[in-house]
């Protein structure tokens, strides 16, 4: 199997965190993974992305052309990204957000309104989970509780607190990638 | 070195330098900030002072390299880290510390050039490292890393390889290695050798004669002296040290030439080109000097032509062009300024050269 994720959105969704912990869970999980960001210098509000590599043989490249698989949490990001996905692809799409469907027409599209579940969640930071359980779901590459130990690994102890509402958005973000399944697909 | 001591951990490459360092037996860093390996001061930082060691920003690269200077002629295991304009700005003291015969170690994250350029990642400063390192007859023995645990495992091992050869030695990277993150089985701390080198100046009683450190030879016999010593230790180093990796094809039409992250991303290529019915062998050398050539030479007598990827406008290609001698065309991919040749590029150019 080989995995290729591209994360984008704005610096404060938290994309760089929500990749590095697919990777490690992917690590966890006895795969090769690597993790690639770029970003702009602005603390907050800047574009934001990585690319993530998920594999069973080696990684190669950790820079992807055409990823199969595009998580985009903001307008600029889909707009900017959404084109560049794999033919037979596939789009996370924030619908919170994003309101236009960008990308072409030979990708699959899912929409997750990751900011209004992680509002009725009570933690607005947990968008990037509720969009990373939902590739999740749609596509079983991870499980749920790999995810969340990673996550829990690579938290600071003073954030542990945080980890029941982030693992609620992974799970709802879950049930939505996994309704979204065709049969039999 | 404890192999068995190592644990599995995910970290960038800057954080995997730095802890090689350590587990190499640094015990001292002068350093000035830079883009794109900043995480490894800030690593070195704080956690030299917890294995005992010395952190010092200096006021300038200029200042930091001689601090290295200082340190090794005192037998110390140090080193500095910066990226593309602040090696430039160490070149003299580089050289003064070759003269001087004197090992330390430093790491290079390349970034986009010439000037000030960007933080974007490059491999534009391979003649830097090898055919640079100041004026004279010398050069950085050079370390090309292609992930990030051959960050950590080459830094630790590049103060062995500077103490055999007494020479500074480079490890040789870029932005994208140094800020990505992959899998790294981490060594532990190991203790700095004593610094009571036979060479090293410092307290000696009068147990010995004083030693002078120096790179002023008066005499030209005396200097061409050095020089001879300093070209016998490059050679052993040739014979003892030269090292690299293949990848693909056992019966290539095509051989592939690339280091550090470029290496990578012909990697993907060479699998990309047998899918496409073109048999193709990287060739990855993970030391630049010494230089590699017998496998290069050995492939380009069986390959129909050779293609060259690098993050630079044409450097890393004339030491292949060197050890090819004309056995078959070589042809460079090369992106400069940031940008890195893409595996789509690579294998076309792949296609085109054997259709």
């Amino acid at each position: 199997m080989r995995e290729e994720i591209f994360l984008g959105g704005l610096g404060g969704q938290g994309v760089l965190l929500g990749g590095q912990m697919m990777a490690r869970a992917g690590m966890d999980a006895g795969l090769n993974v690597s993790w690639f960001p770029i970003y702009s210098p602005e603390v907050r509000g800047g574009s934001t992305t990585c690319t993530i590599v998920i594999t069973d043989g080696r990684v190669g490249s950790p820079i992807c052309e055409r990823p199969e698989t595009m998580i985009l949490m903001d307008p600029v990001a889909a707009n900017t990204f959404a084109p560049q996905v794999a033919e037979g692809g596939l789009l996370v799409l924030n619908s919170s957000m994003i309101e236009q469907p960008p990308g072409h027409e030979d990708c699959e599209t899912l929409w997750v309104p990751a900011n209004d579940i992680a509002v009725e969640i009570g933690n607005e930071r947990t968008v990037n989970m509720v969009m990373i359980g939902a590739w999740a779901g749609r596509t079983s590459a991870l499980s749920i509780e790999g995810i969340a130990e990673a996550l829990q690994h690579m938290l600071p102890e003073r954030h542990h607190k945080h980890m029941p509402a982030n693992i609620a958005a992974l799970e709802r973000g879950a049930e939505i990638g996994a309704e979204s399944r065709q049969p039999g697909g | 070195m404890s192999e068995t001591q190592r644990t599995r951990e995910f970290i960038t490459g800057n954080e995997a330098t730095a802890r090689g360092a350590i587990a190499g037996g640094c015990r001292y860093f002068f350093g000035y900030p830079i883009t794109p390996q900043n995480k490894i001061p800030e690593y070195m930082s704080a956690h030299l002072p917890e294995v005992g060691g010395v952190f010092l920003q200096a006021e300038s690269e200029v200042a930091a390299i001689n601090m290295v200077y200082g340190a090794s002629a005192a037998g110390a295991r140090v080193m500095t880290t910066s990226s593309s304009p602040g090696i430039s700005l160490m070149q003299e003291g580089l050289s003064y510390m070759i003269g001087s015969e004197l090992p330390c170690v430093l790491v290079n994250m390349v970034r986009g050039g010439p000037g000030l350029g960007n933080i974007g990642p490059a491999q534009s400063d391979y003649w830097l490292a090898t055919r640079g390192c100041g004026h004279g007859d010398g050069q950085c023995i050079t370390l090309t890393p292609n992930s990030v645990q051959e960050l950590h495992d080459f830094t630790a091992r590049a103060f062995e390889i500077a103490d055999r050869y007494r020479n500074p030695t480079m490890v040789l990277a870029d932005a994208i290695l140094a800020n990505m993150m992959e899998p790294c089985d981490v060594l532990p701390p190991t203790e700095m050798p004593p610094a009571d080198r036979p060479y090293a100046v410092g307290p000696h009683g009068q147990e010995r004669e004083r030693n002078i450190v120096n790179s002023l030879w008066v005499d030209f016999d005396e200097m061409e002296e050095v020089n001879l010593r300093i070209q016998e230790r490059y050679r052993q180093a040739a014979e003892e040290i030269t090292d690299w990796e293949e990848y693909g094809s056992d019966e290539p039409e095509v051989l592939v030439c690339a280091y550090g992250i470029s290496s990578r991303v012909c990697e993907s290529a060479v699998d990309e080109a047998g899918k496409a019915g073109v048999q193709a062998r990287l060739v990855r050398p993970k030391t630049v000097f010494p230089f590699p050539s017998e496998p290069i030479a050995k492939w380009a007598e069986q390959a129909k032509c050779a293609v060259v990827v690098e993050a630079s406008m044409g450097q890393f290609v004339e030491d292949v062009r060197l050890a090819v001698e004309g056995r078959c065309p070589v042809e460079l991919v090369g992106h400069a300024g940031g940008n890195i040749p893409a595996v789509s590029e690579v294998v076309a150019r792949i296609l085109e050269m054997t259709s």
